[in-house]
């Protein structure tokens, strides 16, 4: 017995009335330090060991507050600044559509955080090396009896009268209990290195898999399904056909939508001669006209058509369109040298569709009527 | 026979002496199980092997092995999913509401059901992420600062059932733990063999019975039902919502909140009831899970399934009142078009075969209520399978149309599930205590002192 320290003095009860008294009688005999062990919470003993109403409310009460600040707070962040998502054209954040998730994140946070702060602050859980466990007195108030005890550190504790008091009331089973100091410890377990250590090593382990997972193996097969899909891209190798061409070559004699056959290439004379404006000469084609000729022409030609381009001599400039001898060209003609192009200026057959090219003529030929106005207009 | 009403009949019968109550209750975890147990595991493991078999198909050939078609994109996967969060709420109404209204008639039924809700929402919860076709990236699901930018939509019904499905899994959780601590105490004290002592010793925490701690555990219990009571009813509203939210005629219903959780804890009721038949015959605890307790439960069938019944009339009600002719539609196509069928299944097994228990002698017959209770079930399934797939099946275009017709794969999975829940339940029975140890102390005859009041009567 030399290591033992003495514990407490226990007794044990058989009735619940019994140890309701006991409870009474010990906190009046003013002891501070004793327990009342129940299998199961008995009516009136809080108020008989003179507890008040337990405050664990409070604890709840902070948590559900934060819980309530946390999810609006962080629900705001994301759907006005960090991601605004326009939904329906409402605004971006709306109360009501928010309060689900208020609400569930405000409870979470007040169950979780009230139980943590219950076992770890209150009872100072986990703790498997209480004096009190593996006795009889445990094994007792923890099946059908009930059980008082007196802590040895109590200022008014005295062995032999803790155990006429206990005896007094009717208490059969007076055991004293006694503990080794050195494996049994008193302190919150929480702080242990032990745990601590058990504790980092989760992190590690939880934080490792969650990177792992989201970065490293959806990106490996056959997670990236979606990714490499077995296609033929545009311009890759194909081993299905013979010439290894993934793009096909279309059947001799296609052609493609919409094409209309240019038989006048290399012969202006003829397309001049040939072709005629199939616009007519109204307002809506012309501006259809202007709006071509603004984008595509006037970069080189002007505004106007003088040639005196924007381009402000960085490009060979282009003779004026109002000359005579542009004045007097056919419709095909000039059709021609935008389509085939003519000197340093390209086609634009492919960027200026047929139906834009005559409506740019048509307000071509407007501005060298403007440009070139006789008397007779002025009416 | 003349009833005295003032006397309150006992909760457990036969006044048990409270070790007695402990090695009852400790019975299956402390005896090797017997030959039905295992028959009775290897077929609840086929079942879960069948739907896992069926899972791993589809996710290696992708959803197209579903029956999930062009309008119909909510088939057995989401009427699963809704079903199985349904069955959990009665474990909750259970433990928390009804632990508020101090009915202590619940003691007896509280674990189990706890554990029910659990193992409920653990298969519901599957449903949802395969529904999402690539379940590997469910993680996007959660709001978590990632390198694509993208932020998931918090004002989507889909979002919110995250949080709620999750949040109810964990609360749930932390309660049904919170209640087993003592009851863990309890058995780490009793248990001979050295790894059962270590486990039990482990997760008791250091349990000591002491009064200076139940007095804060009582009140953490008070805390947590004063949460998880609204917390059962936002599950189902919320889940209501996925559908209430929408403009779907049919889903778009502000009735749908209410009925989804009148219709959760009437199946819940019905399921925990069925299987409580079986737990209290099988581990003799017919003492404890009373008749009593069973016609308590039968009781509340018949409320929330006249709930229920009432809401059906009413949706009819109002798709006429609305003068909506989509309304009207639907609601004529639900009893009269193609799923007329499932509808009549429904209808009969919610509405009327629930009205039988107005009969005492019903009520209190096992075999019959059992029979009432797997209708139910049946029922209740249905009416998730009307709400979602007829209201899809007939949307607004016509020629989009078309019939919705489970697959074997979608029957497999549904077969799974049932394979996943009541295997988890057969290994609970046997691993740990169904009913609440301590709870059932302090409901039994004589474990209160005589003077509730105290400290009055001469010391």
């Amino acid at each position: 017995m030399q290591n033992k320290v003495l514990y407490s003095v226990t007794g044990i009860f058989q009735t619940p009335d019994s140890i309701k008294h006991a409870a009474k009688s010990i906190a009046d005999a003013g002891y501070k330090r004793y327990d009342i062990n129940t299998p199961y919470p008995v009516h009136g003993i809080p108020k008989a060991m003179g507890m008040t109403i337990s405050k664990l409310g409070y604890f709840t009460l902070v948590f559900g507050l934060s819980g309530i600040a946390l999810a609006l707070g962080f629900t705001w962040i994301i759907t006005n600044i960090i991601y605004p998502l326009v939904q329906g054209g409402k605004p971006f954040f709306a109360l009501p559509p928010f309060i689900p998730i208020t609400f569930e994140v405000t409870v979470l946070l007040s169950s979780c955080g009230t139980v943590i702060i219950m076992l770890l602050l209150y009872f100072k859980f986990p703790n498997n090396s209480h004096p009190l466990h593996d006795t009889n007195y445990m094994k007792k108030v923890s099946s059908d009896k009930y059980g008082a005890y007196i802590m040895a550190d109590d200022p008014n504790f005295d062995q032999s009268k803790v155990r006429s008091l206990l005896e007094s009331l009717g208490a059969i089973d007076i055991e004293d209990i006694y503990y080794d100091e050195e494996t049994v410890s008193l302190r919150p377990k929480v702080f242990e290195p032990k745990f601590l250590g058990f504790l980092l090593v989760a992190i590690l382990i939880t934080a490792g898999a969650t990177y792992f997972t989201l970065n490293k193996l959806l990106f490996m097969p056959p997670f990236d399904w979606m990714s490499f899909q077995s296609r033929v891209n545009a311009q890759s190798l194909s081993t299905f056909f013979p010439d290894k061409h993934g793009m096909r070559m279309p059947p001799s004699g296609t052609i493609a939508r919409g094409f209309m056959p240019f038989p006048y290439e290399g012969d202006p004379d003829k397309a001049g001669k040939m072709l005629v404006n199939p616009m007519t000469n109204t307002q809506e084609n012309i501006e259809q006209g202007r709006k071509q000729y603004d984008i595509f022409c006037s970069p080189c030609h002007d505004w106007h058509g003088t040639g005196n381009s924007r381009l402000r001599g960085q490009f060979p400039n282009p003779p004026s369109l109002h000359s005579q001898k542009v004045r007097n060209w056919s419709d095909g003609m000039i059709y021609y040298i935008i389509t085939m192009g003519q000197n340093t200026m390209p086609s634009y057959a492919y960027q200026v569709s047929r139906e834009d090219r005559w409506a740019i003529i048509l307000y071509v030929r407007t501005l060298q009527r403007a440009m070139n106005a006789k008397p007779e207009d002025i009416k | 026979m003349s009833i005295d009403y003032s006397l309150e009949p006992s909760i457990i019968e036969g006044k048990p002496g409270l070790a007695s109550i402990d090695s009852t209750i400790a019975a299956p975890m402390e005896t090797r199980p017997n030959k039905n147990f295992y028959m009775a595991l290897s077929v609840t493991l086929t079942m879960l092997g069948i739907g896992a078999v069926c899972l791993g198909y589809s996710f290696y050939y992708g959803m197209g092995l579903w029956g999930n078609n062009n309008p119909v994109g909510w088939g057995f996967d989401i009427v699963n999913f809704v079903f199985w969060i349904g069955i959990g709420h009665a474990g909750t109404l259970i433990s928390a509401i009804l632990f508020l209204f101090r009915q202590k008639w619940r003691t007896g039924i509280s674990r189990f059901a706890e554990g029910m809700t659990i193992f409920a929402v653990m298969t519901a919860g599957i449903f949802p992420l395969i529904h999402v076709g690539r379940p590997w990236l469910d993680g996007y699901l959660m709001p978590y600062p990632n390198q694509h930018g993208l932020w998931v939509n918090f004002t989507s019904p889909l979002v919110w059932d995250v949080f709620a499905v999750s949040t109810y899994f964990i609360v749930s959780a932390i309660f049904w733990y919170i209640g087993l601590i003592p009851d863990l105490a309890t058995l780490r004290d009793r248990t001979v063999d050295k790894i059962r002592k270590t486990i039990y010793s482990i997760f008791s925490l250091g349990w000591r019975h002491s009064n200076r701690h139940w007095h804060h555990y009582e009140m953490s219990y008070i805390i947590l039902a004063g949460f998880a009571t609204p917390l059962v009813l936002s599950v189902h509203t919320i889940v209501s919502f996925d559908f209430a939210v929408s403009i779907l005629p049919g889903w778009h219903s502000t009735i749908f909140p209410p009925y989804f959780v009148a219709g959760a804890v009437f199946s819940g009721f019905a399921m925990v009831q069925n299987a409580l038949i079986f737990v209290r015959k099988i581990f003799n605890y017919e003492h404890i899970i009373t008749l009593d307790t069973l016609e308590k439960m039968n009781k509340i069938m018949i409320a929330t399934g006249s709930m229920v019944g009432y809401a059906y009339a009413m949706e009819f009600f109002i798709a006429w009142y609305s003068g909506s002719p989509l309304e009207t539609f639907v609601f004529v196509n639900r009893a009269f078009g193609d799923y007329a069928w499932a509808y009549w299944i429904m209808v009969s097994c919610n509405v009327i075969f629930p009205q039988l228990f107005w009969f005492k002698k019903i009520r209190r017959s096992i075999p019959l209520m059992f029979v009432v209770g797997v209708f139910v079930n049946i029922g209740m399934w249905f009416e998730r399978f009307v709400i979602v797939v007829t209201s899809l099946s007939r949307d607004f275009l016509p020629s989009s149309w078309a019939y919705y017709k489970p697959t074997l794969y979608d029957i497999g999975i549904l077969i799974g599930s049932f394979g996943l829940f009541f295997s988890l339940l057969l290994i609970f029975t046997r691993t740990l205590p169904v009913v609440s140890i301590a709870e059932v102390k302090a409901v039994s005859d004589g474990a209160q002192p005589t003077h509730h009041a105290g400290g009055s009567h001469a010391e």
